[in-house]
């Protein structure tokens, strides 16, 4: 726990806190600019991008070996791979958008392809004289034991700019991701804003590489603008909140694979941020599970409640249980089942209320005033009490339940 | 075409071929039903659900792996469907969510564990090694009626050549439904047909298509299986009975170029060394589709196209 907490303040070493902010920053970046594509409903766009960047990586290693230069140089790769990423990317768009197929076909297609040809292309690197211990097999998976202050520099750098280009172009990619037709009739040049949007992606996609590697940079894409959310109903916020999401879980992966051995940084990471995406799956607010349980037994305690007292004021037996229960919990009938004062009184106001909706359907033809009954809602919430005073007139005076006591 | 090709080569090839068809034969229906990505999913699961069997019974068996690998993949089925129906969130999303993180989670056990003397590992899950199934007490083509000889064929291939029967006779048995309940899922309610059930079997039948595949070629091809000979059967017809031939055909297409190329196509430049079969075999079926979708007769979708060349 020590070194873990060490490792959080950034005292356990500098590899591991270079590591450790790189991974925050990386994981800021990819949550927010993997939002628009999560809300344009294209999540799966990452995972197509992020394994056509392999034979990138291999063509880019075997030109720079040819040409003489060490084949490892990180910017050469990932702009090797930048150049297949945006090409799978192109290609992608272009079967979605001229041929019959689904884009999911399309994506699945670029997938397996690129990455098939990636995979050829790694044998034969392996079989090249240099090639033996290019290492690129730390692509697949990531590698964060050699990072260099340059690729924290780069991350840095990369990131940055894609959580600025998100900020600049977040009005029309809400829009796009909206409701596209609708922007296209604002003049938005709609194909442009959907390739920006995969181009951030891919941009991140590429930063990412080394770090947590190809398969796992999707996860850092899609789960924190899932996990976003569902805690806001709120486009712009939601960008936020995935970030910061993405940026915790990338920060706090990382220092907590510092701080034990045989804990590889990206599946850490993505464990972190599939954690968090649990804890909101259950406890967010209004859109969660427990929030959800909660909801649905409060309404069924008060179609209950109310059911029982409608029962009340018509001196009808109840046999239901739960409904006994919750009167008897609530002081509105005594344990034999007769009701009490505060139960009468409660009975003769709901079934009043039943016979003002009554009044109110014959006095308003509204339909969307008195289509507002559900049996639920107060009355005093629909109508005003003049309205109401105007229904009591016409109902005549109170009637008590079940005589005097 | 000797000694030499049914020694090292016409293994790889067959296997190579029942994979390839019983993953394709499947993807048909998932990309008709826009399910096309189910497969990806799939095949990132299993690498969790193969070290779970590992861990399990600390075996390399090929029995319990590919029970851990369907058990995952049904797992992870019934997790996206909760996500899904649970978060709300719509299927594409729900889908990354969860196979990232089980693979994630894949990675993680595979470190902590000591599987190193074993041999599992990522690498070896997502290529395959086509080339190393030699069948070595083989003559030559005589020895394909040898019993002795056949006896001491690399296990894969009759398991994967099983796989693929069952998936042809499950089809076969099917058709009817699958393609009532593919196309109108409202109608063949009505009917009676269990849409829900069957969309469901589709997907398992899916899951064991891939981790048998997995198993003997690494789940590239399974990706690229499921997805390319059917897509680009789609191009060329508007049957769904001759899409399922000319994806059948495509496969065997795939498979058996793929390997030529792997196998032979670097001695054609010179080098010494072949390349990756699986990821051949990816790539060929990826040309084949581009092929399709450049000059299939059916490309176009219905009253597109002509206003976009306009």
């Amino acid at each position: 726990m020590n070194s873990f907490l060490d490792a959080l303040l950034l005292n356990a070493g500098y590899n591991a806190a270079l590591v450790a902010i790189g991974a925050g920053l990386l994981g800021f970046a990819a949550g927010s600019s993997g939002t628009f594509l999560f809300l344009r409903k294209r999540a799966l766009v990452s995972d197509a991008t992020a394994h056509a960047t392999l034979p990138g990586v291999g063509i880019a290693f075997i030109i720079m070996v040819s040409m003489g230069y060490d084949g490892r140089n990180l910017i050469g790769l990932l702009l090797g791979s930048a150049v297949t990423a945006a090409i799978g990317l192109v290609i992608i768009e272009w079967i979605a958008r001229r041929t019959r197929l689904a884009e999911d076909a399309a994506i699945g297609a670029v997938l397996g392809t690129f990455f098939g040809l990636g995979i050829v292309l790694l044998t034969i690197i392996q079989t090249m004289s240099s090639g033996r211990q290019a290492g690129l097999e730390g692509f697949l998976l990531g590698s964060t034991a050699g990072m260099l202050f340059q690729d924290a520099v780069v991350i840095a750098i990369g990131g940055s700019l894609a959580v600025f280009a998100t900020w600049l172009m977040r009005r029309p990619m809400t829009l796009v991701a909206f409701d596209a037709e609708y922007a296209a009739a604002m003049g938005y040049n709609v194909r442009r804003i959907d390739l920006l949007m995969m181009g951030l992606v891919m941009a991140v996609t590429v930063i990412g590489l080394k770090l947590v590697g190809l398969i796992l940079i999707v996860a850092m894409l899609i789960i924190p603008p899932v996990t976003a959310r569902f805690w806001t109903d709120r486009s712009g916020r939601v960008v936020w909140i995935a970030g910061v999401v993405g940026g915790a879980s990338g920060y706090m992966g990382a220092a907590l694979s510092a701080s034990a051995s045989a804990m590889p940084t990206g599946p850490i990471i993505v464990l972190m941020a599939a954690a968090i995406f649990l804890f909101s799956l259950i406890f967010a607010p209004v859109r969660g599970v427990a929030a959800a349980v909660i909801r649905h037994h409060r309404f069924q305690r008060r179609v209950h409640r109310r059911q029982g007292l409608l029962s009340l004021s018509r001196e009808e037996p109840i046999r239901e249980k739960f409904t006994l229960r919750l009167l008897e919990r609530d002081g509105l009938i005594r344990p034999d089942g007769v009701p009490t004062d505060k139960g009468r009184a409660q009975a003769a106001k709901v079934s009043r209320d039943e016979r003002r909706w009554d009044v109110a359907r014959e006095v308003h033809q509204d339909a969307g005033l008195t289509g507002r009954y559900d049996g639920l809602t107060p009355i005093e919430e629909v109508f005003t009490s003049d309205e109401i005073q105007e229904f009591d007139r016409r109902l005549g005076p109170p009637v008590a339940v079940g005589g005097l006591a | 075409m000797g000694a030499d090709f049914v020694q090292f080569s016409l293994v790889p090839i067959l296997i190579g071929i029942f994979a390839s068809v019983a993953c394709a034969l499947p993807g048909n229906f998932l990309i008709l039903r826009r399910q096309a990505l189910i497969g990806d999913a799939i095949s990132h699961v299993v690498l969790p659900g193969i070290i779970v069997a590992f861990l399990i019974t600390g075996t390399v068996a090929a029995i319990p792996m590919m029970l851990g690998a369907a058990g995952a993949a049904v797992v992870a089925v019934v997790l996206i469907e909760a996500v899904k129906r649970l978060g709300g969130i719509e299927p594409g999303a729900a889908m990354g969510v969860i196979f990232t993180t089980l693979f994630a989670g894949g990675v993680l056990l595979l470190e902590q564990s000591d599987t190193s003397k074993v041999h599992l590992d990522v690498e070896h899950a997502l290529m395959g090694n086509l080339e190393s199934l030699i069948w070595f007490r083989t003559t030559g083509w005589e020895s394909v009626l040898d019993p002795v000889a056949l006896a001491s064929i690399p296990h894969e291939l009759p398991r994967m050549a099983a796989v693929c029967v069952l998936i042809i006779a499950l089809v076969l048995t099917f058709w009817r439904w699958l393609k009532i309940a593919t196309f109108d899922e409202g109608f063949a309610q009505a009917l009676g047909i269990p849409a829900g059930a069957l969309g469901f079997g589709l997907v398992i039948t899916a899951a064991v298509a891939a981790v048998a595949a997995f198993d003997a070629v690494g789940s590239i091809i399974v990706i690229a299986m499921f997805i390319c000979p059917p897509a680009a059967a789609r191009l060329m017809t508007n049957q769904l009975a001759t899409q399922v031939w000319w994806s059948v055909g495509f496969a065997i297409l795939s498979a058996v170029l793929g390997y030529v190329f792997a196998g032979y196509g670097p001695l054609w430049f010179g080098s010494q060394n072949a390349v990756s079969a699986a990821g051949m075999i990816a790539t060929v079926s990826g040309i084949i589709l581009g092929l399709a979708c450049l000059y299939g007769p059916h490309r176009s979708r219905v009253g597109v196209g002509r206003e976009e060349t306009a």
